[in-house]
């Protein structure tokens, strides 16, 4: 059984905005009936200040697609195309209190379809047309570009996470290598950025170092140790010595001083280049 | 809100009777059955009792009976049984269809242990073609490892002749009967099966607990080593208040074994005549004749199974979907694509099984529900509209 928020089943026993619109200016369709969910929504559009005047959609899906298909609705009515354009699959998941992680994709299919109702009223290509790009993902017809975009605006960064957002891998897993390698092109080109960030001189308050610090051990260290059954955690930050704590398997492994080494390349790396590691027991 | 379960082939509700025989033995009557005192010696008896149970149900002698903790556990340790004791045959016959108990065994043994597994495929009644299936058996076969009855369609396979031809060309044979035990009867002793596997909480007794039939004769090598428990083929002090249970829960069902077929049978054509006369665009999945009597898998086009899950749920009706939604992974049920069922079937495809408990005002209740589930989420979705309204879609 998923845990859906009472959002969530609101959202489903009594979903708002259910149909079509007969003279809809827009209308954005994604997804497909073998993918297992699929959305159509439609759009009428104030042709002078555009904005939003009513939405409708119709929707093949589990409770979480037909709860976001729902939600977005009610967020974007009233709003103007571009502001309705600026809302991310994570406000979609925000709005209705969270979504399972496996599910994700319900709130990515939102948002495509959004994206594809204005691209169609706009009179553009529309923008999330899965033939655009490589086709990385058989089983569910999806893209290098799309699992690129979906990935970098989500900051996702393993293959399971992929999956939970866009569903590419998660059938027969013919893929999984392609998509490492469009995460591993991400990283590159994050730590590229970054690099050429950190060499300019750049001052951060400790909030911020600590913020940041927290982020790189839960993207990029922790990952890696829950791996092997280890585990570590942020303690404390003074001035520039990086208090940690390993958990788990980490505790008894003797190459624990090499992690504690690895941990330090990747925060001077990333972080700020005179950071040290500490490990204290707590 | 009263509960409606119709999910029986997931799990069953203890039988009121094999929890009254369990009681005893999840409070005063704790002893060990290994004991030497009679305080924990006298429950060898009552262990004693319940394989003498079993074994009727099933129509083979006491001591070709192994408790185990359930289905997977018998599963494994057949499997693993059979190919140790034929070191020199590589190869395993199996179906595409298996419980995971089976099947992710089957793909660990080929891809870690140099075995080669033969994936006989069903057609679209979900059914083998025992043509394929005699030319996949070979003096190269250690096992052949084929369910006796499907959990998600309820396909009965025929497991006596397959075990004939597994005889014929010196393989063992192995079924997981876990979803025939106690529906169907059995009469074990006639047939050419090595091995049967079987889970208590299918057949209305505790989780947990299961048992292994092994055929008198067949060699065997125990899956858990340690004390002499089960003969030396088991080790691990007993389940005694599983046992007792299970004991009870087969004693059971084979007191009313043909009565009570008949009667969830027809509960079952209840429900699938009145869904298939009051819902459009529904299609029952698997063999209609080769069928277990309590099991109906339905497909729904144009929608999407957690959704119909999530509205029954609402109404307090238990059952499960083979849609990719509700299985936490994003793949739809294996065996209804092995069965070549279109995919937009698959996705609305809904499991009802039944059991002893259920009532014909339950299953009426179900059938007035249906059409209205099922409409409601066809009105929301963007497919079929043309063929449910005769209307045009926007293009
Ligand atoms: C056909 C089949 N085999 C094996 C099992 C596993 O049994 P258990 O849950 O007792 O391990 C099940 C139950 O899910 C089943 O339906």
């Amino acid at each position: 059984m998923w845990e859906y928020t009472e959002k969530v089943k609101d959202h489903f026993f009594n979903p708002r905005n259910v149909g079509s619109l007969e003279d809809a200016d827009a209308i954005g369709e994604v997804g497909s009936l073998a993918c297992g969910d699929a959305l159509k929504l439609f759009l009428k559009i104030d042709p002078e200040t555009k904005r939003i005047l009513d939405a409708r959609f119709q929707t093949f899906g589990c409770g979480s697609a037909v709860a976001s298909s729902s939600a977005l609705t009610e967020m974007i009515k009233g709003k103007t195309v571009d502001e309705a354009l600026a809302i991310t699959n994570q406000d979609i998941a925000d709005y209705l209190g969270g979504l399972p992680k496996q599910k994700m994709h319900c709130s990515v299919m939102g948002k495509d379809a959004l994206e594809a109702a204005i691209a169609c009223y706009k009179g553009e290509p529309a923008p999330k047309d899965h033939l655009d790009g490589e086709l990385v993902c058989e089983c569910f017809g999806v893209t290098d570009k799309h699992i690129r975009e979906i990935a970098l605006q989500n900051r996702l960064t393993t293959i399971e996470e992929v999956t939970n957002f866009t569903k590419a891998g998660g059938g027969c897993g013919l893929c999984h290598d392609k998509i490492e390698r469009i995460l591993d092109e991400i990283r590159d080109e994050l730590k590229q950025k970054q690099t050429t960030v950190s060499s300019a001189p750049r001052e951060m308050t400790n909030i911020q170092k600590i913020a940041r610090i927290q982020e790189v051990i839960e993207k990029e260290i922790r990952p890696t140790l829950q791996k092997d059954g280890g585990d570590m955690e942020l303690i404390d930050l003074e001035g520039a010595k990086v208090k940690i704590a390993f958990r788990g398997i980490c505790l008894s492994c003797p190459s624990a001083p090499l992690t504690k080494a690895g941990i330090e390349a990747k925060l001077k790396e990333l972080v700020h280049p005179d950071l040290v590691v500490e490990e204290v027991s707590a | 809100m009263k509960v409606i379960y119709l999910d029986n082939n997931a799990t069953s509700q203890v039988a009121p009777e094999a929890l009254e025989a369990m009681m005893p033995f999840l409070s005063n009557r704790y002893g060990n059955p290994s004991s030497m005192h009679y305080f924990g010696g006298s429950a060898a008896r009552d262990v004693a009792l319940a394989r003498e149970s079993l074994a009727d149900l099933l129509g083979v002698t006491p001591t070709e009976i192994i408790f185990t903790s359930g289905g997977t556990e018998s599963d494994s340790t057949a499997i693993l049984s059979a190919l140790a004791t034929a070191p020199d045959r590589k190869e395993i016959v199996t179906t595409r269809v298996e419980h995971p108990a089976v099947l992710n065994l089957c793909k660990h043994l080929a891809r870690f242990k140099g075995y080669t597994v033969k994936w006989l495929s069903v057609d679209k009644e979900g059914m083998l073609d025992i043509e394929e299936v005699k030319e996949a058996i070979s003096e190269r076969t250690a096992l052949v490892s084929i369910m006796w009855a499907n959990n998600e369609t309820g396909v009965i396979f025929p497991i006596e002749q397959i075990a004939e031809i597994a005889a014929e060309k010196g393989a063992l044979m192995h079924t997981d009967g876990v979803q025939i035990v106690g529906k169907v009867p059995l009469d074990l002793k006639k047939t050419a099966i090595n091995f049967l596997a079987l889970s208590g909480h299918k057949l209305h007794s505790a989780k947990g607990i299961g048992a292994l039939y092994l055929k008198k004769g067949t060699r065997f090598q125990p899956f858990m080593i340690g004390g002499h428990q089960e003969y030396d083929r088991r080790a691990g002090t007993e389940n005694v208040p599983g046992i007792v249970g299970l004991g009870k829960a087969a004693q059971l069902a084979a007191q009313n074994i043909e009565q009570e077929r008949s009667r969830v049978k027809a509960l079952r054509d209840r429900l699938q005549n009145g869904i298939l006369s009051s819902v459009k665009f529904a299609k029952v999945n698997g063999s209609i004749d080769n069928r277990l009597p309590n099991t109906l898998n339905i497909g729904f086009e144009f929608v999407e199974g957690e959704s119909i899950l999530l509205k029954l749920d609402e109404l307090g009706i238990c059952a499960s979907s083979g849609s990719a939604c509700t299985s936490g992974s994003l793949e739809p049920s294996h065996v209804l694509r092995a069965m070549g069922v279109p995919f937009t079937m698959v996705h609305g495809s809904i499991r009802f099984s039944l059991s002893r408990y259920n009532t014909e005002e339950e299953i009426d209740y179900v059938v007035s529900q249906m059409p209205l589930i099922i409409g409601s989420l066809r009105a929301m979705s963007p497919f079929g509209q043309d063929r449910l309204n005769s209307a045009c879609v926007v293009q």
